[in-house]
């Protein structure tokens, strides 16, 4: 499995440099804490808890993820890439430790969301974990696929979360809904639709990505 | 030539007759619209916003249907095409946005109420936007070309999150905002004749006035172009 060794690679570089790991790090602790500085000891409601939720996971995965394709053309590696996979392999390494990295990074946020705010508590954890994870995916999916963008153009860093947004829109909104929902402690089956929608936001990013990522990798 | 003729008819007797004709409780000439309850004359922006934001989407799939042959073909004028696409798709854009929030000024009562429809074409302003910051970083034109041609692909997938499936979000999202707005006038508001007569006039007319502008635009954009190569 060549994607399972670029992946491996990929972490490798990842554990000696710990970049990307620091960065989403200090990342989740600045705005967590900006959030809970400008919050003060007002109790907010579960709304607005959850709206901010997604502001923290958004500005977090914006630091961190593109640096999967952005460090391959900071050493100049890519040439060397195209030579051993293909384009398709390539990217399946590269969505693969980001996906590692959005669990991880979604994970520590969740337990530090849930020990600082009190109306953080969530009644239906089975719909919590669904959208989780498929919100995860969703995440991880477009941020790879702009990361491969943004890697070919300049101002790099700045152009990145300018193009996801637009993307990641539809992802955000419904999962700031699902996540309002498993607060509130709605029934599962009442989230149907919401979970439907997140869904196929997956698995239409996932098809795209996969057909144009020969576009953005070759030369 | 013959239709841009037509199309300079058709706009002039659009905007006279969108904004004279009478509105009166029982229209009885073909120039009379009848009253609709809670709209009155605000009923009139139908003939120009409405045409304004539908060639805001119609731009963005010409664009994006010209990215697509930029990346089967190879061929530069493509892009330049989808360029020309989109440079009109986000001046009308805009109008259809400042139009929008004008009437809903009078109509709802704030400019901006993140009311679906906004919400949707705020997110074709963001793409927008982003296209044209990602175009303005690459410097090689191959390379502008197929990355921003990406681009368009993957934000034209999402367009449909916006425009079908956001209305029931948002409902959730800012119940007192959706709840006047899916029951108000603007969906269940049946056309007079004499007004979908003017309003289709309309419609066309504003079609057959992108697409000249467009012509223009890669027209002129391709010759210079052609002319800046003949100077290096």
């Amino acid at each position: 499995m060549k994607a399972f060794a670029l992946f491996k690679k990929d972490f490798k570089s990842e554990m000696r440099t710990r970049y990307a790991v620091n960065a989403l790090a200090m990342f989740i602790v600045v705005t967590i804490s900006v959030i809970f500085f400008s919050i003060g000891q007002e109790r907010i409601n579960e709304s607005l808890t959850a709206g901010l939720f997604w502001v923290v996971i958004f500005f977090s995965a914006m630091s961190g993820l593109s640096r999967a394709f952005v460090s391959e053309e900071e050493r100049g590696t890519n040439l060397t890439l195209q030579l051993i996979a293909g384009p398709s392999t390539v990217f399946t390494g590269k969505l693969l430790f980001n996906l590692i990295l959005v669990f991880a990074m979604n994970i520590v946020i969740v337990v530090l969301y849930s020990l600082i705010f009190d109306a953080f508590v969530i009644k239906n954890m089975v719909l919590f974990v669904t959208s989780f994870i498929l919100g995860n995916v969703g995440l991880a999916v477009s941020s790879t696929i702009i990361a491969a963008i943004i890697s070919k153009a300049g101002a790099k860093g700045t152009l990145y979360p300018v193009l996801s947004f637009p993307i990641l829109l539809p992802l955000i909104l419904t999962s700031v809904q699902l996540t309002i929902f498993s607060i509130d402690g709605t029934k599962f089956e009442e989230a149907i639709v919401e979970l439907m929608i997140v869904l196929s936001y997956d698995v239409i990013m996932i098809a795209v990505s996969y057909m144009l990522f020969d576009f953005i990798w070759k030369d | 030539m013959i239709w841009k003729i037509i199309t300079f008819l058709l706009l002039t007797f659009v905007s006279i007759a969108g904004i004279t004709f009478p509105i009166v409780e029982n229209p009885t000439a073909w120039y009379q619209f009848p009253i609709i309850p809670g709209l009155e004359e605000k009923a009139k922006i139908i003939f120009f916003h409405v045409p304004t934001a539908w060639i805001t989407v119609v731009a963005f799939l010409m664009s994006t249907v010209y990215s697509v042959k930029y990346l089967r073909k190879k061929n530069l004028e493509d892009d330049i095409k989808s360029y020309a696409a989109a440079q009109l798709g986000i001046i009308f854009c805009l109008l259809a946005t400042v139009t929008g929030a004008v009437w809903a000024k009078f109509n709802w009562g704030t400019y901006w109420n993140w009311d679906p429809r906004q919400t949707s074409i705020f997110a074709l302003l963001l793409i927008y936007g982003a296209w044209f910051a990602l175009r303005s970083s690459i410097e090689s034109e191959e390379k502008r070309a197929s990355l921003s041609a990406v681009y368009s692909i993957i934000a034209f997938v999402t367009v449909p999150f916006f425009v079908f499936i956001m209305p029931r979000i948002m409902t959730g999202l800012h119940p007192g905002s959706a709840n006047d707005t899916n029951a108000g006038p603007v969906i269940n508001f049946k056309m007079d004749p004499h007004m979908r007569l003017v309003f289709f006039l309309s419609l066309a007319g504003f079609s057959m006035l992108y697409y000249w502008m467009w012509q223009l635009g890669y027209k002129s954009m391709i010759i210079k172009d052609k002319l800046n190569q003949k100077y290096y």
